[in-house]
């Protein structure tokens, strides 16, 4: 990446991190939402460079969100670095050990296998007293060492955390993918074969993106609970999932910004119709999804490429 | 001893009830190489049109017995109209598509016809106990069955045999089976492929709006009925191995039996010794318990 990019994402950075303090109170809580969605996107694009599509990254989103309420409610650890700490090593973990069943199924088995450890998940939550079955629990305020702000304040911090997290995280995402295990990503959903007989695993590649995808989400639904105050099972369940994978196909799997774009476009038109058509949404998100399929199999960043291509190259 | 028994029974009838709406499923997915995710709203579709024929019948002060043939004839003739539509009108265009992508598209449909049907009945809930309350109840070694839940059986029993005498005793099923071994060669010996799969989808689709009119008088219809059954489904056919019936069988008994062995003993695992069952079984027999693996394609 060269200097000046970096220095072109450093003045975007703290353009959209200006712009989303100066937003209404509604718009600035929405606009962090879809920064924590768009990095559970983020990880799922990972997994869908490789060819695998999960249908069950609530699973991670809904375990970072308890660890981080679950950490404020009964620990009163209130520090996001803590928390945030804790909720993506927690998630890690049990992705390194539902990664070695998952990682050796391929196409609608891992997609479907994917959706049931989500939905394991949720059928313990919702039957736990003591984490509030369906109704979950209160998150408490955030603060960051030592330094705890009030209501107003914490959503605010919790915004600034968010996009520094979204970019850095971005960027490391970025250079992931021009690595050779990124690049690797791309053979596994080509040939597998091919790739197993140049001496790549395929299994620790598929592992690793799995694992990376998994922290991600963590991150992503730790910042959506420490937003909104609140978490509930309906975090795993697999229409949350689902929502996970529209976005990453609205956006398409060109590059780490398309997913985040995707985020924040989705939330938007979800507030709006919501609003709007409250019986009608998910019908208008169905025929979305169908137009995407049908008409822009790459997602919206296939729009961007081709304005890209149209211009002039310059000769390197 | 008494405990014992419930469990055997509430086992079975849940375990028929997941036959029902699993045999839909694994015969499409058999057949056509779609895993449909929209098979639950055809479910919610023929809970909710067989609820509220029977609600209208029942308005009119017609003969009682007859309201089953309403309840059954309704969701019948709702899941093969939409289904149909949905086979012709849509998934038609997508066939030779990856079959991931067939998810996305099935799942887009169940999107769509969740709010169709939230349009059409509206978001409050419907009852029909009259053919359930109708039956009566019978009494037995100290515990209360309804008797409607035994009919349960008999119709996943009657079902069942008549997918197996369908696919293993007449032509169509021949044909039908010819195409799940090999669809090219199927195509290349002249069956007429595209027909077989609107059939299929239509009798899946149909098998599923019919499981959804059989649950309705035991359960108020409320919107999200289908979303919460499309996963079960998919664990039992995943279980008995995806695209086979005597294996959507065997799932469903398994999931059945443990299921209410759990909501007797522990009832605070019941959702999670569902997927626990399911994982231990695929930890061991991937590809579940009755289908034949596949040769990986280079």
């Amino acid at each position: 990446m060269s200097k000046r990019s970096l220095a072109l994402l450093l003045i975007l950075g703290v353009a959209t991190l200006v712009g989303g303090l100066l937003l209404p109170n509604w718009m600035s809580y929405l606009f962090t939402i879809a920064m924590g969605k768009g990095l559970v996107v983020l990880g799922l694009v990972l997994l869908m460079r490789a060819g695998l599509v999960s249908f069950g990254q609530g699973l991670y989103y809904c375990l970072g969100a308890y660890v981080a309420g679950m950490l404020t409610q009964f620990a009163e650890v209130t520090d996001v670095l803590l928390i945030l700490l804790a909720s993506v090593s927690f998630s890690v973990v049990i992705a390194a050990i539902i990664g070695l069943l998952l990682c050796r199924y391929r196409e609608i088995f891992f997609a479907m296998f994917s959706m049931a450890f989500s939905m394991i998940l949720y059928g313990l939550l919702v039957r736990n007293q003591v984490l509030g079955s369906t109704d979950g629990f209160n998150v408490a305020n955030p603060s960051l060492l030592g330094w705890a702000p009030g209501p107003e304040g914490a959503s605010n911090l919790v915004l600034a955390v968010a996009v520094l997290l979204v970019f850095t995280l971005g960027i490391l995402a970025w250079r992931y993918l021009k690595s050779l295990s990124g690049y690797a990503g791309e053979a596994v959903r080509e040939n597998e074969i091919r790739l197993e007989y140049l001496g790549g695993s395929v299994f620790k590649i598929i592992y690793v993106k799995y694992i990376i995808a998994a922290g991600l989400a963590a991150i992503g639904g730790t910042v959506t609970a420490l937003v909104s105050g609140h978490v509930d099972p309906e975090m795993a369940y697999w229409t949350t999932s689902g929502e996970f994978v529209f976005i990453a196909l609205m956006g398409g799997t060109g590059h780490v910004a398309a997913p985040i774009i995707a985020a924040v476009l989705f939330e938007s038109l979800r507030t709006y119709a919501s609003a709007v058509a409250p019986y009608t949404w998910q019908m208008i998100l169905g025929f979305a999804l169908l137009a995407i399929i049908l008409f822009l199999p790459s997602g919206l960043w296939s729009l961007v490429e081709r304005f890209q291509n149209k211009k002039p190259r310059k000769a390197p | 001893m008494k405990q014992l028994l419930a469990i055997l029974v509430d086992g079975s009838v849940y375990a028929s009830w997941l036959f029902i709406i699993s045999a839909g499923l694994t015969l499409i997915y058999g057949v056509m190489r779609i895993l449909n995710m929209s098979h639950g709203s055809f479910y919610a579709l023929g809970a909710y049109s067989g609820a509220s024929m029977v609600g209208w019948y029942f308005s009119t002060g017609s003969v009682p017995w007859l309201s089953f043939v309403v309840l059954i004839g309704a969701a019948l003739a709702a899941g093969v109209t939409v289904g149909l539509l949905v086979e012709r009108g849509l998934l038609r265009f997508m066939y030779g598509r990856d079959e991931v992508v067939m998810i996305l598209v099935t799942y887009a449909v169940l999107l769509i016809m969740e709010d169709a049907i939230k349009l059409i009945w509206g978001v409050e809930p419907y009852f029909a106990y009259q053919p359930y309350t109708m039956l009566g109840r019978t009494k037995f070694m100290g515990l209360t069955f309804a008797n409607y839940d035994f009919m349960l059986i008999g119709v996943s029993i009657l079902i069942g045999l008549a997918l197996w005498y369908g696919l293993n005793r007449t032509r169509n099923g021949k044909l039908l089976r010819v195409i799940i071994h090999d669809r090219e060669i199927a195509g290349a010996l002249g069956i007429n492929v595209s027909k077989i799969f609107t059939i299929t989808f239509v009798i899946g689709a149909g098998i599923g709006a019919l499981a959804g009119a059989l649950t309705a008088p035991g359960l108020s219809v409320v919107p999200g009925m289908g979303i919460e059954v499309i996963v079960l489904a998919f664990a039992v056919v995943v279980i008995g191995g995806l695209g086979s019936i005597s294996g959507a069988l065997v799932g469903a008994l398994i999931v059945g039996m443990a299921r209410a062995t759990a909501v007797h003993l522990y009832p605070e695992v019941e959702l999670f010794v569902i997927y626990a069952v399911m994982g231990l079984v695929l930890a061991f027999r991937p590809q579940g318990l009755f289908a034949v693996a596949n040769a990986r394609k280079i």
